[in-house]
C-alpha cells in the first residue's frame, strides 16, 4: 500500500508565558515542545491509530495534518503531492479531502447556526450536492449518526454531549472526504451508539476505500478498529506498528503500562499500584536523553544520557527504547 | 455495601423532571428521576448518549436555562435545593456542591488565565489569602497531574491540550473541597494512566473527606473500578440502580443488559460491533409504556401500554417486565 498522507519529522514549539515574576527576572520566555520529528503515514482503506498520555501532542500532530496550524519543521504529503506548496484549486481539494473531526465539539460549532445550517453550508461550499438536494441530505448525514431528522432545526447548545460529538462528525462525513483525522471522536458516547459509529467508519472504510486517523485514549477501541498503531509520549513516536502485534506483545515500557492500565469490567476498587510513577512530564522541560526514563522502571544510566532512535532494534517494527523488547 | 440512607446528610433525588420549552414544542428530557448519594459514597450514573444524565446533574446543581421547568426534590443535606432561590443557591454552588462539566471548553472562560480561575473560586468560598491561594492553586495542578505548574497558571484554556481543560476544571471544581461533587464524564478525555491517577485523587477525597461523588460516565470500566452502586438510564428514566457488580453480574432491565453486551472487547478484533438496534426514543413524544420497548428483544405488549413500576428489592430496584426473560 502506498501512502495516502503523510507527514514526516514534523516538528511544532508553542511559546508559553511568564509569570510576572519570571519577566522581571528576565528569565527567557518558555517553550512548549509540543510535538518533535513525528513521522506517521494512512493509506487508503487503512486505519491508523494514534494513543498517548494527555498532552503529548495527539491534537497538534491531527491540526498540522489538515493544515490548521503549521508545523515548524517537516512535511506533508497528500497523493503525492507536498501539502505545503498548494494553492487555489488544490488547495480548496485538499481541505475538502482531508477532513478533522474536533476533540471538543461545543468549541467547533457556531452557536448561532441550527445544525442544518451548519451542515448545509458544508454541502454547498464543496459543491457536494445541487442545491435543490440539499435538505434531503443533511437528513440522511443526521440519519448515519443515529440523530432524528429534526435535529437540523435546533442549535448546538440544545443537543446532549454525545449528540454535539455526532454532528461534529457528520459535518465531517458531508463533503465525502478521502481521509478523516478524528480526534477523540467517540469518547463522549455510550457504548451502544458508539459501536453504531465504529461501525459507520469501518462500513465507509470498506465501501470508499476511507483512509482513517484515529486519535483515542480507549485502547480497547484501538485495538478493536485498528491497523496500526503510533504510540506518542511527550511529543515523539516512542513505537508504531501493527496493532494486534503492539498489544500481544508492546516493546516499549511506556507501551506496556499503557496496556496494563487499561480497566477492566470486573468490578473492584482500583488495583493495587498505578500505572506509571514518578515525576510528571513537562513539554515545558522535556528530560534529557528518553523523555520516558524518569518513569520507567527499566531505565538505565545511559537513557538520562541519549535519546534512542526509532528503528527496528531487531524486530519487525519501530520502537525508541534501548531497553526493547525486555520487561 | 449498603450506605445508610440518611436524609440529613448526603444527596436525595425523587420524581425529578426537567421540561424543555421549545419553539417545536416541550422536549422532556428528564422524566421522573429518583437518586440517592451519601457521604463517602460514589454512585455512577451510565445511560444511552441523550438520556438525560447532564440535564439532570445541572437540575441538582440548578445550572439550567431559562427555558428548562424543573419539578420534583432535590434534597442536599435536608435542605430543599429546588425551592431555594439563585442568591441562596450561590454559597452552595462551588463551596459544598462542585461541578465538573461534559464540556471544559463551555464552562472555562476563554480570556482568564486558569489559575486566576482557580483563584476566583477560592475567593468566593474561602478565607485564603493571595499567597495561600497560590499555594493551593499549584497543588491542585499538581493533584490533577498538570506538570510545571507556574507556567501553566499563567496560561489560558486554548494552550491547553483537550485533557488538560479537562483537569484544569476539575482543579476548580476541587479548589474548595466540595462535600458533594457532580462530575459529569471527568476523564473522557484522558489516557489511562491519567485516568487512574484522576480516579485515585477523588476515592481519597472521598475516602479522607467524605465527600459524596456522582459520576456520570460512559466507561463501564470506570462504573466498576470506582463505583459502589450504579444507576442506568434511559430515555429520561432510571431504568435500575444497584450495587454495580449486581447489575453487571445480573441486570435486571432490558436495557443495561443490552449495554453490556455493546461493549468493545467482547467480540473478535475488527469484527462489527453489537449496538442496540433500532432508533433513539424520541423525547418530544414520550411513550406511555416502557421507552426502551420498541428496541427490546424481550418485550411483550404490557410494556408499550403501561410503563413498568418501580420494583423494590433489598439492595437493587428496577422497572422491567421483562426481567425474567434476561
Ligand atoms: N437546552 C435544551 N433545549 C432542548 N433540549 C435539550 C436542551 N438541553 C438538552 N436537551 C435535550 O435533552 C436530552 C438530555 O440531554 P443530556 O445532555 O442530559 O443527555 P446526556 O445523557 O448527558 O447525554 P450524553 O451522554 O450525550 O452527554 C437530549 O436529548 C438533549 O437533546
Ligand atoms: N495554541 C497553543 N498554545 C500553546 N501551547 C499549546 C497550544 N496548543 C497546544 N499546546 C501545548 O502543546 C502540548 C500538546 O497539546 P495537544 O493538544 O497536542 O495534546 P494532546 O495529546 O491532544 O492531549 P489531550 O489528550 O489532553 O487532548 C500541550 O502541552 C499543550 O499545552
Ligand atoms: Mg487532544
Ligand atoms: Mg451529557
Amino acid at each position: 500500500m502506498s501512502a495516502l498522507l503523510s507527514a514526516s519529522n514534523l516538528t511544532r514549539r508553542f511559546p508559553g508565558n511568564r509569570g510576572l515574576l519570571d519577566m522581571l527576572a528576565r528569565k527567557p520566555r518558555p517553550v512548549v515542545h509540543a510535538l518533535s520529528d513525528v513521522s506517521i503515514d494512512v493509506s487508503a482503506g487503512e486505519t491508523l491509530g494514534i494513543v498517548g498520555e494527555s498532552g503529548c501532542g495527539k491534537s497538534t500532530l491531527a491540526r498540522c495534518l489538515v493544515r490548521l496550524i503549521e508545523p515548524d519543521e517537516g512535511n506533508i504529503s497528500f497523493d503525492g503531492a507536498d501539502v505545503g506548496s498548494l494553492e487555489g484549486p488544490a488547495r480548496r481539494k485538499f481541505n475538502r479531502a482531508v477532513q478533522m473531526v474536533f476533540q471538543d465539539p461545543y468549541a467547533s460549532l457556531n452557536p448561532r447556526m441550527t445544525v442544518g445550517s451548519t451542515l448545509a453550508e458544508a454541502l454547498r461550499v464543496h459543491e457536494i450536492v445541487p442545491a435543490a438536494e440539499i435538505n434531503a441530505r443533511v437528513a440522511s448525514l443526521l440519519d448515519l449518526v443515529q440523530l432524528p431528522a429534526t435535529a437540523a432545526t435546533r442549535y448546538p447548545h440544545e443537543f446532549s454531549g454525545g449528540q454535539r460529538q455526532r454532528i461534529g462528525i457528520a459535518r465531517a462525513l458531508a463533503v465525502e472526504p478521502r481521509v478523516i483525522i478524528a480526534d477523540e471522536p467517540v469518547s463522549a458516547l455510550d457504548v451502544s451508539v458508539q459501536a453504531q459509529i465504529v461501525n459507520l467508519f469501518m462500513e465507509l472504510q470498506e465501501r470508499l476505500g476511507l483512509a482513517l486517523v484515529f486519535i483515542t485514549h480507549d485502547l480497547r477501541l484501538v485495538r478493536h478498529m485498528t491497523h496500526r498503531v503510533a504510540v506518542m509520549y511527550l511529543g515523539r513516536v516512542v513505537e508504531i506498528g501493527p496493532v494486534e502485534d503492539i498489544f500481544t506483545a508492546p516493546r516499549h515500557p511506556y507501551t506496556r503500562a499503557l496496556i496494563s492500565a487499561v480497566p477492566q469490567l470486573t468490578p473492584g476498587l482500583l488495583r493495587g499500584e498505578p500505572a506509571v510513577r514518578g515525576e510528571l512530564p513537562s513539554p515545558l522541560s522535556p528530560p534529557s536523553g528518553c523523555a520516558f526514563h524518569p518513569r520507567c522502571p527499566i531505565a538505565l544510566p545511559q537513557c538520562a544520557a541519549e535519546r534512542p532512535a526509532l528503528d527496528a532494534r531487531g524486530g519487525t517494527w519501530p520502537v525508541a527504547c534501548l531497553r526493547a523488547d525486555e520487561a | 455495601m449498603m450506605a445508610s440512607r440518611d436524609d440529613s446528610t448526603g444527596l436525595t433525588v425523587r420524581e425529578l423532571r426537567v421540561v424543555f420549552d421549545t419553539s417545536r414544542g416541550p422536549i422532556f428530557a428528564v422524566d421522573g428521576v429518583a437518586l440517592d448519594v451519601a457521604p463517602g459514597e460514589v454512585m455512577g450514573l451510565v445511560g444511552e448518549s441523550g438520556s438525560g444524565k447532564s440535564v439532570s446533574l445541572r437540575a441538582v446543581a440548578r445550572l439550567l436555562h431559562a427555558n428548562a421547568r424543573v419539578t420534583g426534590s432535590v434534597r442536599w443535606r435536608g435542605q430543599e435545593l429546588l425551592s431555594l432561590s439563585d442568591d441562596q443557591m450561590l454559597p452552595i454552588r462551588g463551596a459544598q456542591i462542585g461541578i465538573i462539566f461534559q464540556e471544559p471548553m463551555a464552562a472555562l472562560n476563554p480570556v482568564l488565565p486558569i489559575g486566576l480561575q482557580i483563584e476566583e473560586s477560592l475567593i468566593a468560598h474561602t478565607t485564603m489569602d493571595k499567597a495561600q491561594r497560590q499555594a493551593r492553586a499549584l497543588q491542585l495542578l499538581d493533584q490533577v497531574g498538570i506538570a510545571s505548574g507556574a507556567t501553566r497558571l499563567a496560561q489560558f484554556p486554548h494552550e491547553f491540550s483537550g485533557g488538560m481543560r479537562q483537569r484544569a476544571m476539575i482543579a476548580i471544581a476541587l479548589a474548595a473541597s466540595p462535600a458533594l461533587l457532580l462530575a459529569d464524564e471527568p476523564t473522557t478525555a484522558l489516557d489511562v494512566t491519567i485516568q487512574d491517577q484522576i480516579l485515585r485523587l477523588l476515592l481519597r477525597l472521598k475516602d479522607e473527606l467524605g465527600m459524596a461523588l456522582l459520576l456520570v460516565t460512559h466507561d463501564l470500566g470506570v462504573v466498576a473500578e470506582t463505583c459502589t452502586r450504579v444507576a442506568v438510564m434511559y430515555a429520561g428514566r432510571v431504568c435500575e440502580t444497584g450495587p454495580t457488580a449486581d447489575v453487571f453480574a445480573n441486570p435486571h432491565h432490558a436495557y443495561t443488559a443490552a449495554l453490556l453486551r455493546a461493549m468493545p472487547g467482547s467480540g473478535p478484533a475488527q469484527a462489527k460491533l453489537i449496538p442496540i438496534p433500532g432508533m433513539a426514543p424520541r423525547l418530544d413524544a414520550p411513550s406511555p409504556g416502557c421507552a426502551f420497548a420498541p428496541r427490546c428483544t424481550v418485550s411483550e405488549p404490557l410494556c408499550t401500554t403501561t410503563r413498568p413500576p418501580f420494583v423494590q428489592e433489598a439492595t437493587r430496584s428496577s422497572a422491567c417486565y421483562g426481567r425474567a426473560r434476561l
